[in-house]
């Protein structure tokens, strides 16, 4: 046998095998273009800059900056120096295994971020040595800059999203950031823009060498749109002001729009302090301050019974039950009494009509319209039922659905409430006499009694209350705010109640607070609470016709409507109309006053000492 | 006696235009591929000094020097100098070992000025000729065991001085000279042997030693009853069973007790035991990723990204065919295997027509060195075999490995040129 012929089969069996096995790999088998791809592309992220927002009158209120985050890929790291990359970065070997460990958890194909936000001069230090690190690059990324430092409540801040944020919402990715209060929050989809892709070639190093495709797949990034508030940021620093050293909210109204002009919540806190490299040390201090909670928006979410202003319903409502006139008269010894049922009175006593009884703030007054409103019917229940009916469409009671981030249903009882409560359905209107002077069961938010009383000035229909008036110079056009909701109170029943609100000021419980350059109508509440003592509150709109702004001031535990809450008000209605405070004297003491100790006395009441106690 | 006056025109009309048609394509499709793998936006010039292609270039040229020198030569020259050449080789080995440069823990290369030179490519062509000088003497039968020593010998001396450096890949490639034997007398029953040798040592290494010696039990049961009638048959296949047995378990023993555990990955990796795409299986999983993103055509001259951008190690020399697989896909590097194989085969085809035993040797010696070259490196490439660092003849960047070879294969063209005489 010729062995040369060993040979040629050799050569063609091997020659068979390696075609066999080059089809099996370059054909047949779809893996290896996968796993190229993930070897040598590398997609970056092109953070669009987000959206600013401006106030009502052009004011820029946020901004942005740039920062610069580590961001690491885990399947491209390879053993490297801790101790340098502790050093480089300024942490512990906890918070790099920590990390890496978080960002397996995400992808390990993915980029996720390693070390957020960190300054110029440590980008351009660790810029440097990162070649040292494979699997680590640095990213670009855009901050928010906040150049008035206030209204933090409002504009909110921005944070990264977290793995459950991501699963929710597919359209991001580790490392993106997205609003987490305010207006950055609830506008998110405008601000945010859209992200562009880069894809870049990596070589095995990790160092970039240049487009992938050429930048065929790249996309641009498109830049968020520019939001303009429908806050006046001098009325709302002014509030911020005022409200130092206390407790509570200011939420003010322009009637003839909806549009809320300050919402104020105090205390409060500089939004910077939620910006870069600290903000994750300065959010924690402030999630966890319970004693003054500044991250907690009092305007939207704190609920406190709305106390005596609510009498002004209660006459509209009475007025268009037909249970009362502007005639109708009842004489105050001192409170309500019924049977056993007493309820305490400060007007002064004697025999007054409807707009007296305003002014003055009678309870026996309003215990009687109440009861009158609901003996009105044949029982109690469908008396109860329509009495809910008429207070919930002056928007209490119920979520408001509008562009703010959060916010509180509060409550207005009705008759099936009352059967749950009481536990059998006997009751009568005396029973339920409390709500007669917005006490009892009721609550409300100060952003409700504030649109309550643009509700009032426009003499019986609201816009909703929103806080974004333009997208990009665009007026917004959502019929839910362009369009007014009316009140089951026709607008014939509200001038002399608004004639007593007038009185207020001139003559009744907050005559201290008048000014003779505008006409104010106001009331004044004192609402017993089980925290301590009475919230301070007040709610007024101005001028008297055509009114520009519609108010609501509670300060928790400030004691009469007429000690803070109406002098507050009173303030920020001159400032906004006027545009200056003459009343320097008030304004000092506004600005000085502080419920420090009644906060301490409340504090210590609980815990039994004041060593943890922090002031507002 | 016919001399080389007997026939017409002069030894460059006479050279075996098929060989070297083949010779000159590989070698350009190499430099192309070169430029391909390390190409770099900096250095667009293919003639760039300062770049691996440049000086690959440069390699061509002089080997084309060294080709015309060799052609010009008198093809009695070499049964000459085979052993003085095959003396030089050895003695250069032996002067690496000790003022080699060390590179990579390998102690190959010889520091010349800027260039290194790498003996153990020149080696085997000594070697080549000392074989094919000894083994040509009228009485040498390698069929018979009196004359296995001095060819073991001249094979062996290499080797053990390559092992030393230590270049496992380059030693191995003298095993090849069993092919020369085979081909001279060696009865095939020796080839059948390292065959049996390796399927049973892979198979005791995927599966437990007791399971394969129970299947060739049972097989070497069944050729017995089929051969029964002849008693050598039986004992034949009874010694190769007994044999085979011993090398289940001896290589699960050696593998256990022997290898380093980077060795034993090394294995595992390869057949697949071990999964481990960052670690040790690296080289084989990135060469498998470049040359299966090429897919059927490729992704089109210098497009490759993962061997342009280092992905794959070594990508201009050993792994040389990953570049072909992504940038010319399946039907370029079936091409180049058809190259090969047509090489190979014309190469077969000339040794068997020579006249002078001498030449057919040593064209055989030419043709087992690149086959085997070609099989270890392409397997290797292709993840068929372990990590086995050994160029891709014609094809790999290097100056030694290309000399080497070109003189290698032109020697033989020489000879082939005088065929018809009994030199």
């Amino acid at each position: 046998m010729r062995r040369d012929l060993l040979f040629y089969g050799i050569f063609g069996i091997l020659g068979l095998i390696f075609l066999g096995r080059l089809f099996s790999i370059q054909v047949l088998d779809p893996t290896y273009k996968l796993s190229a791809e993930n070897n040598a592309k590398r997609e970056v992220k092109i953070y669009p800059p987000r959206g600013y927002i401006y106030d009502r009158n052009g004011e820029l209120l946020v901004a942005n900056q740039v920062g610069y985050d580590v961001m690491v890929i885990p399947r491209q790291v390879e053993p490297f120096d801790t101790a340098l990359l502790c050093r480089l970065l300024d942490v512990d070997t906890t918070y790099v295994n920590d990390r890496i460990q978080r960002a397996i958890r995400y992808s390990r194909y993915q980029p996720s971020i390693f070390f957020g936000m960190m300054s110029d001069e440590r980008y351009a230090r660790i810029q440097e040595e990162l070649y040292k690190f494979p699997g680590f690059y640095t990213q670009k990324r855009l901050l928010r800059d906040y150049p008035i430092s206030g209204a933090a409540n409002v504009v909110g801040f921005i944070g990264e999203v977290n793995e459950r944020f991501i699963r929710e919402n597919p359209g991001y990715s580790m490392g993106d950031l997205t609003g987490k209060a305010g207006i950055d929050k609830s506008y998110e989809d405008v601000l945010r823009g859209k992200a562009g892709r880069r894809f870049l070639l990596v070589d095995n190093h990790n160092r970039e060498v240049g487009r992938f495709m050429n930048g065929m797949y790249d996309t641009v990034p498109v830049p968020g749109k520019d939001v303009t508030s429908t806050i006046d940021i001098d009325l709302q620093l002014l509030g911020e002001t005022l409200m130092a050293g206390k407790r509570g909210s200011v939420v003010a109204i322009e009637p003839s729009s909806g549009e809320i002009l300050a919402l104020v919540s105090a205390p409060t806190y500089d939004p910077n302090l939620l910006v870069g490299r600290k903000r994750s040390r300065n959010y924690t201090n402030l999630f966890h301050d319970s004693i003054n909670k500044p991250l907690y928006d009092r305007g939207l979410l704190a609920e406190y019974p709305p106390g005596s202003p609510f009498k002004v319903i209660q006459a509209l409502v009475g007025l268009q039950e037909g249970t009362l006139t502007e005639r109708t008269t009842y004489t105050c010894h001192g409170g309500f009494h019924y049977g056993r049922l007493h309820v305490g009175c400060h007007c002064g006593g004697g025999t007054m009509a409807l707009r007296k009884s305003i002014s003055k703030s009678c309870n026996n007054y309003y215990c009687n319209v109440f009861k009158r409103i609901i003996e009105n019917y044949p029982d109690a229940h469908q008396g109860m039922n329509a009495w809910n009916e008429h207070v919930r469409s002056f928007g209490l009671g119920q979520f408001l659905n509008n562009d703010l981030p959060t916010g509180k249903r509060g409550f207005v009882p009705n008759a099936d409430y009352y059967d749950r409560a009481f536990g059998y359905t006997g009751w009568k209107a005396v029973s339920t006499i409390s709500l007669s002077i917005g006490q009892g069961e009721m609550i409300v938010t100060p952003i409700q009694l504030a649109n309550m009383t643009a509700a009032i000035a426009n003499r019986g229909h609201y816009f909703t209350p929103h806080i974004v008036k333009a997208i990009e110079d665009e007026p917004i056009d959502d019929p839910h705010y362009t369009e007014p909701k009316y009140t089951t109170v026709d607008s014939v029943h509200f001038a002399t109640v608004i004639d007593g609100m007038f009185d207020v000021f001139e003559s009744g419980t907050a005559r201290a607070s008048r000014l003779s350059s505008i006409e104010m109508c106001g009331k004044t509440g004192t609402a017993e609470n089980p925290h301590g003592q009475d919230h301070s509150i007040f709610i007024a709109f101005a001028p008297r016709e055509n009114p520009q702004i519609a108010i609501a001031v509670i300060i928790e535990n400030g004691y009469w409507g007429s000690r803070w809450a109406a002098p507050i008000a009173s303030l920020m209605i001159e400032d906004y109309i006027n545009g200056e405070i003459t009343r320097e004297a008030l304004y000092n003491r506004m600005v000085e006053g502080s419920l420090e100790e009644e906060y301490r006395r409340q504090y210590i009441e609980i815990f039994g000492n004041d060593s943890l106690f922090v002031a507002p | 006696m016919r001399g080389s006056r007997g026939r017409r025109g002069n030894v460059l009309s006479r050279l075996d235009p098929w060989t070297f048609a083949l010779y000159a394509v590989l070698v350009l499709l190499g430099w192309m591929n070169i430029y391909a793998a390390v190409y770099s936006e900096e250095h667009k010039s293919i003639f760039d000094m300062s770049q691996q292609y440049g000086k690959q270039l440069m390699w061509i040229i002089t080997s084309a020097v060294l080709i015309l020198a060799i052609l010009l030569s008198d093809a009695r020259l070499y049964q000459t100098v085979a052993y003085p050449t095959y003396v030089v080789t050895i003695l250069l080995l032996v002067l690496t070992l000790i003022i080699g440069k060390e590179i990579g823990g390998n102690k190959s290369w010889i520091q010349l000025g800027s260039f290194s030179l790498q003996p153990s490519e020149f080696a085997k062509f000594g070697t080549a000729l000392a074989m094919a000088r000894y083994m040509s003497m009228l009485n040498v039968d390698i069929s018979k065991w009196k004359f296995r020593f001095w060819p073991l010998v001249l094979m062996g001396i290499p080797m053990i001085l390559i092992l030393l450096q230590p270049d496992a890949g380059s030693a191995l490639v003298y095993l090849s000279f069993f092919l020369v034997f085979y081909r001279e007398g060696l009865p095939g029953m020796y080839l059948f042997i390292a065959l049996l040798a390796a399927v049973t040592a892979i198979m005791a290494l995927i599966y437990p030693p007791v399971y394969v010696v129970g299947v060739v039990g049972i097989l070497a049961l069944l050729i017995v009853f089929f051969l029964r009638k002849s008693r050598k048959a039986v004992w034949t296949t009874l010694l190769l069973a007994l044999f085979s047995g011993a090398m289940a378990f001896g290589t699960n023993a050696i593998f256990n007790k022997v290898l380093q555990p980077h060795q034993q990955s090394r294995i595992n990796v390869l057949l697949g035991i071990q999964d481990d795409p960052m670690g040790v299986g690296y080289h084989t999983t990135q060469s498998l990723i470049a040359i299966g993103s090429g897919g059927f055509s490729g992704k089109g001259f210098l497009e490759g990204t993962q061997t342009k951008l280092n992905y794959v190690p070594e990508q201009s020399t050993d792994y040389i065919f990953c570049t072909v697989g992504e940038e010319w896909g399946f039907v370029g590097s079936s091409i180049t295997i058809l190259l090969f194989i047509a090489l190979m085969a014309r190469l077969v085809f000339l040794a068997e027509r020579q006249k002078s035993k001498f030449s057919r040797i040593y064209g055989y010696s030419v043709v087992s060195i690149i086959f085997l070259h070609f099989a270890v490196n392409i397997a290797m490439t292709v993840g068929l075999a372990p990590v086995i660092g050994i160029p891709l003849p014609f094809f790999s960047y290097g100056g030694s490995s290309l000399w080497g070879f070109t003189v290698l294969l032109f020697i033989f063209l020489r000879l082939d040129a005088n065929r018809w005489e009994e030199l």
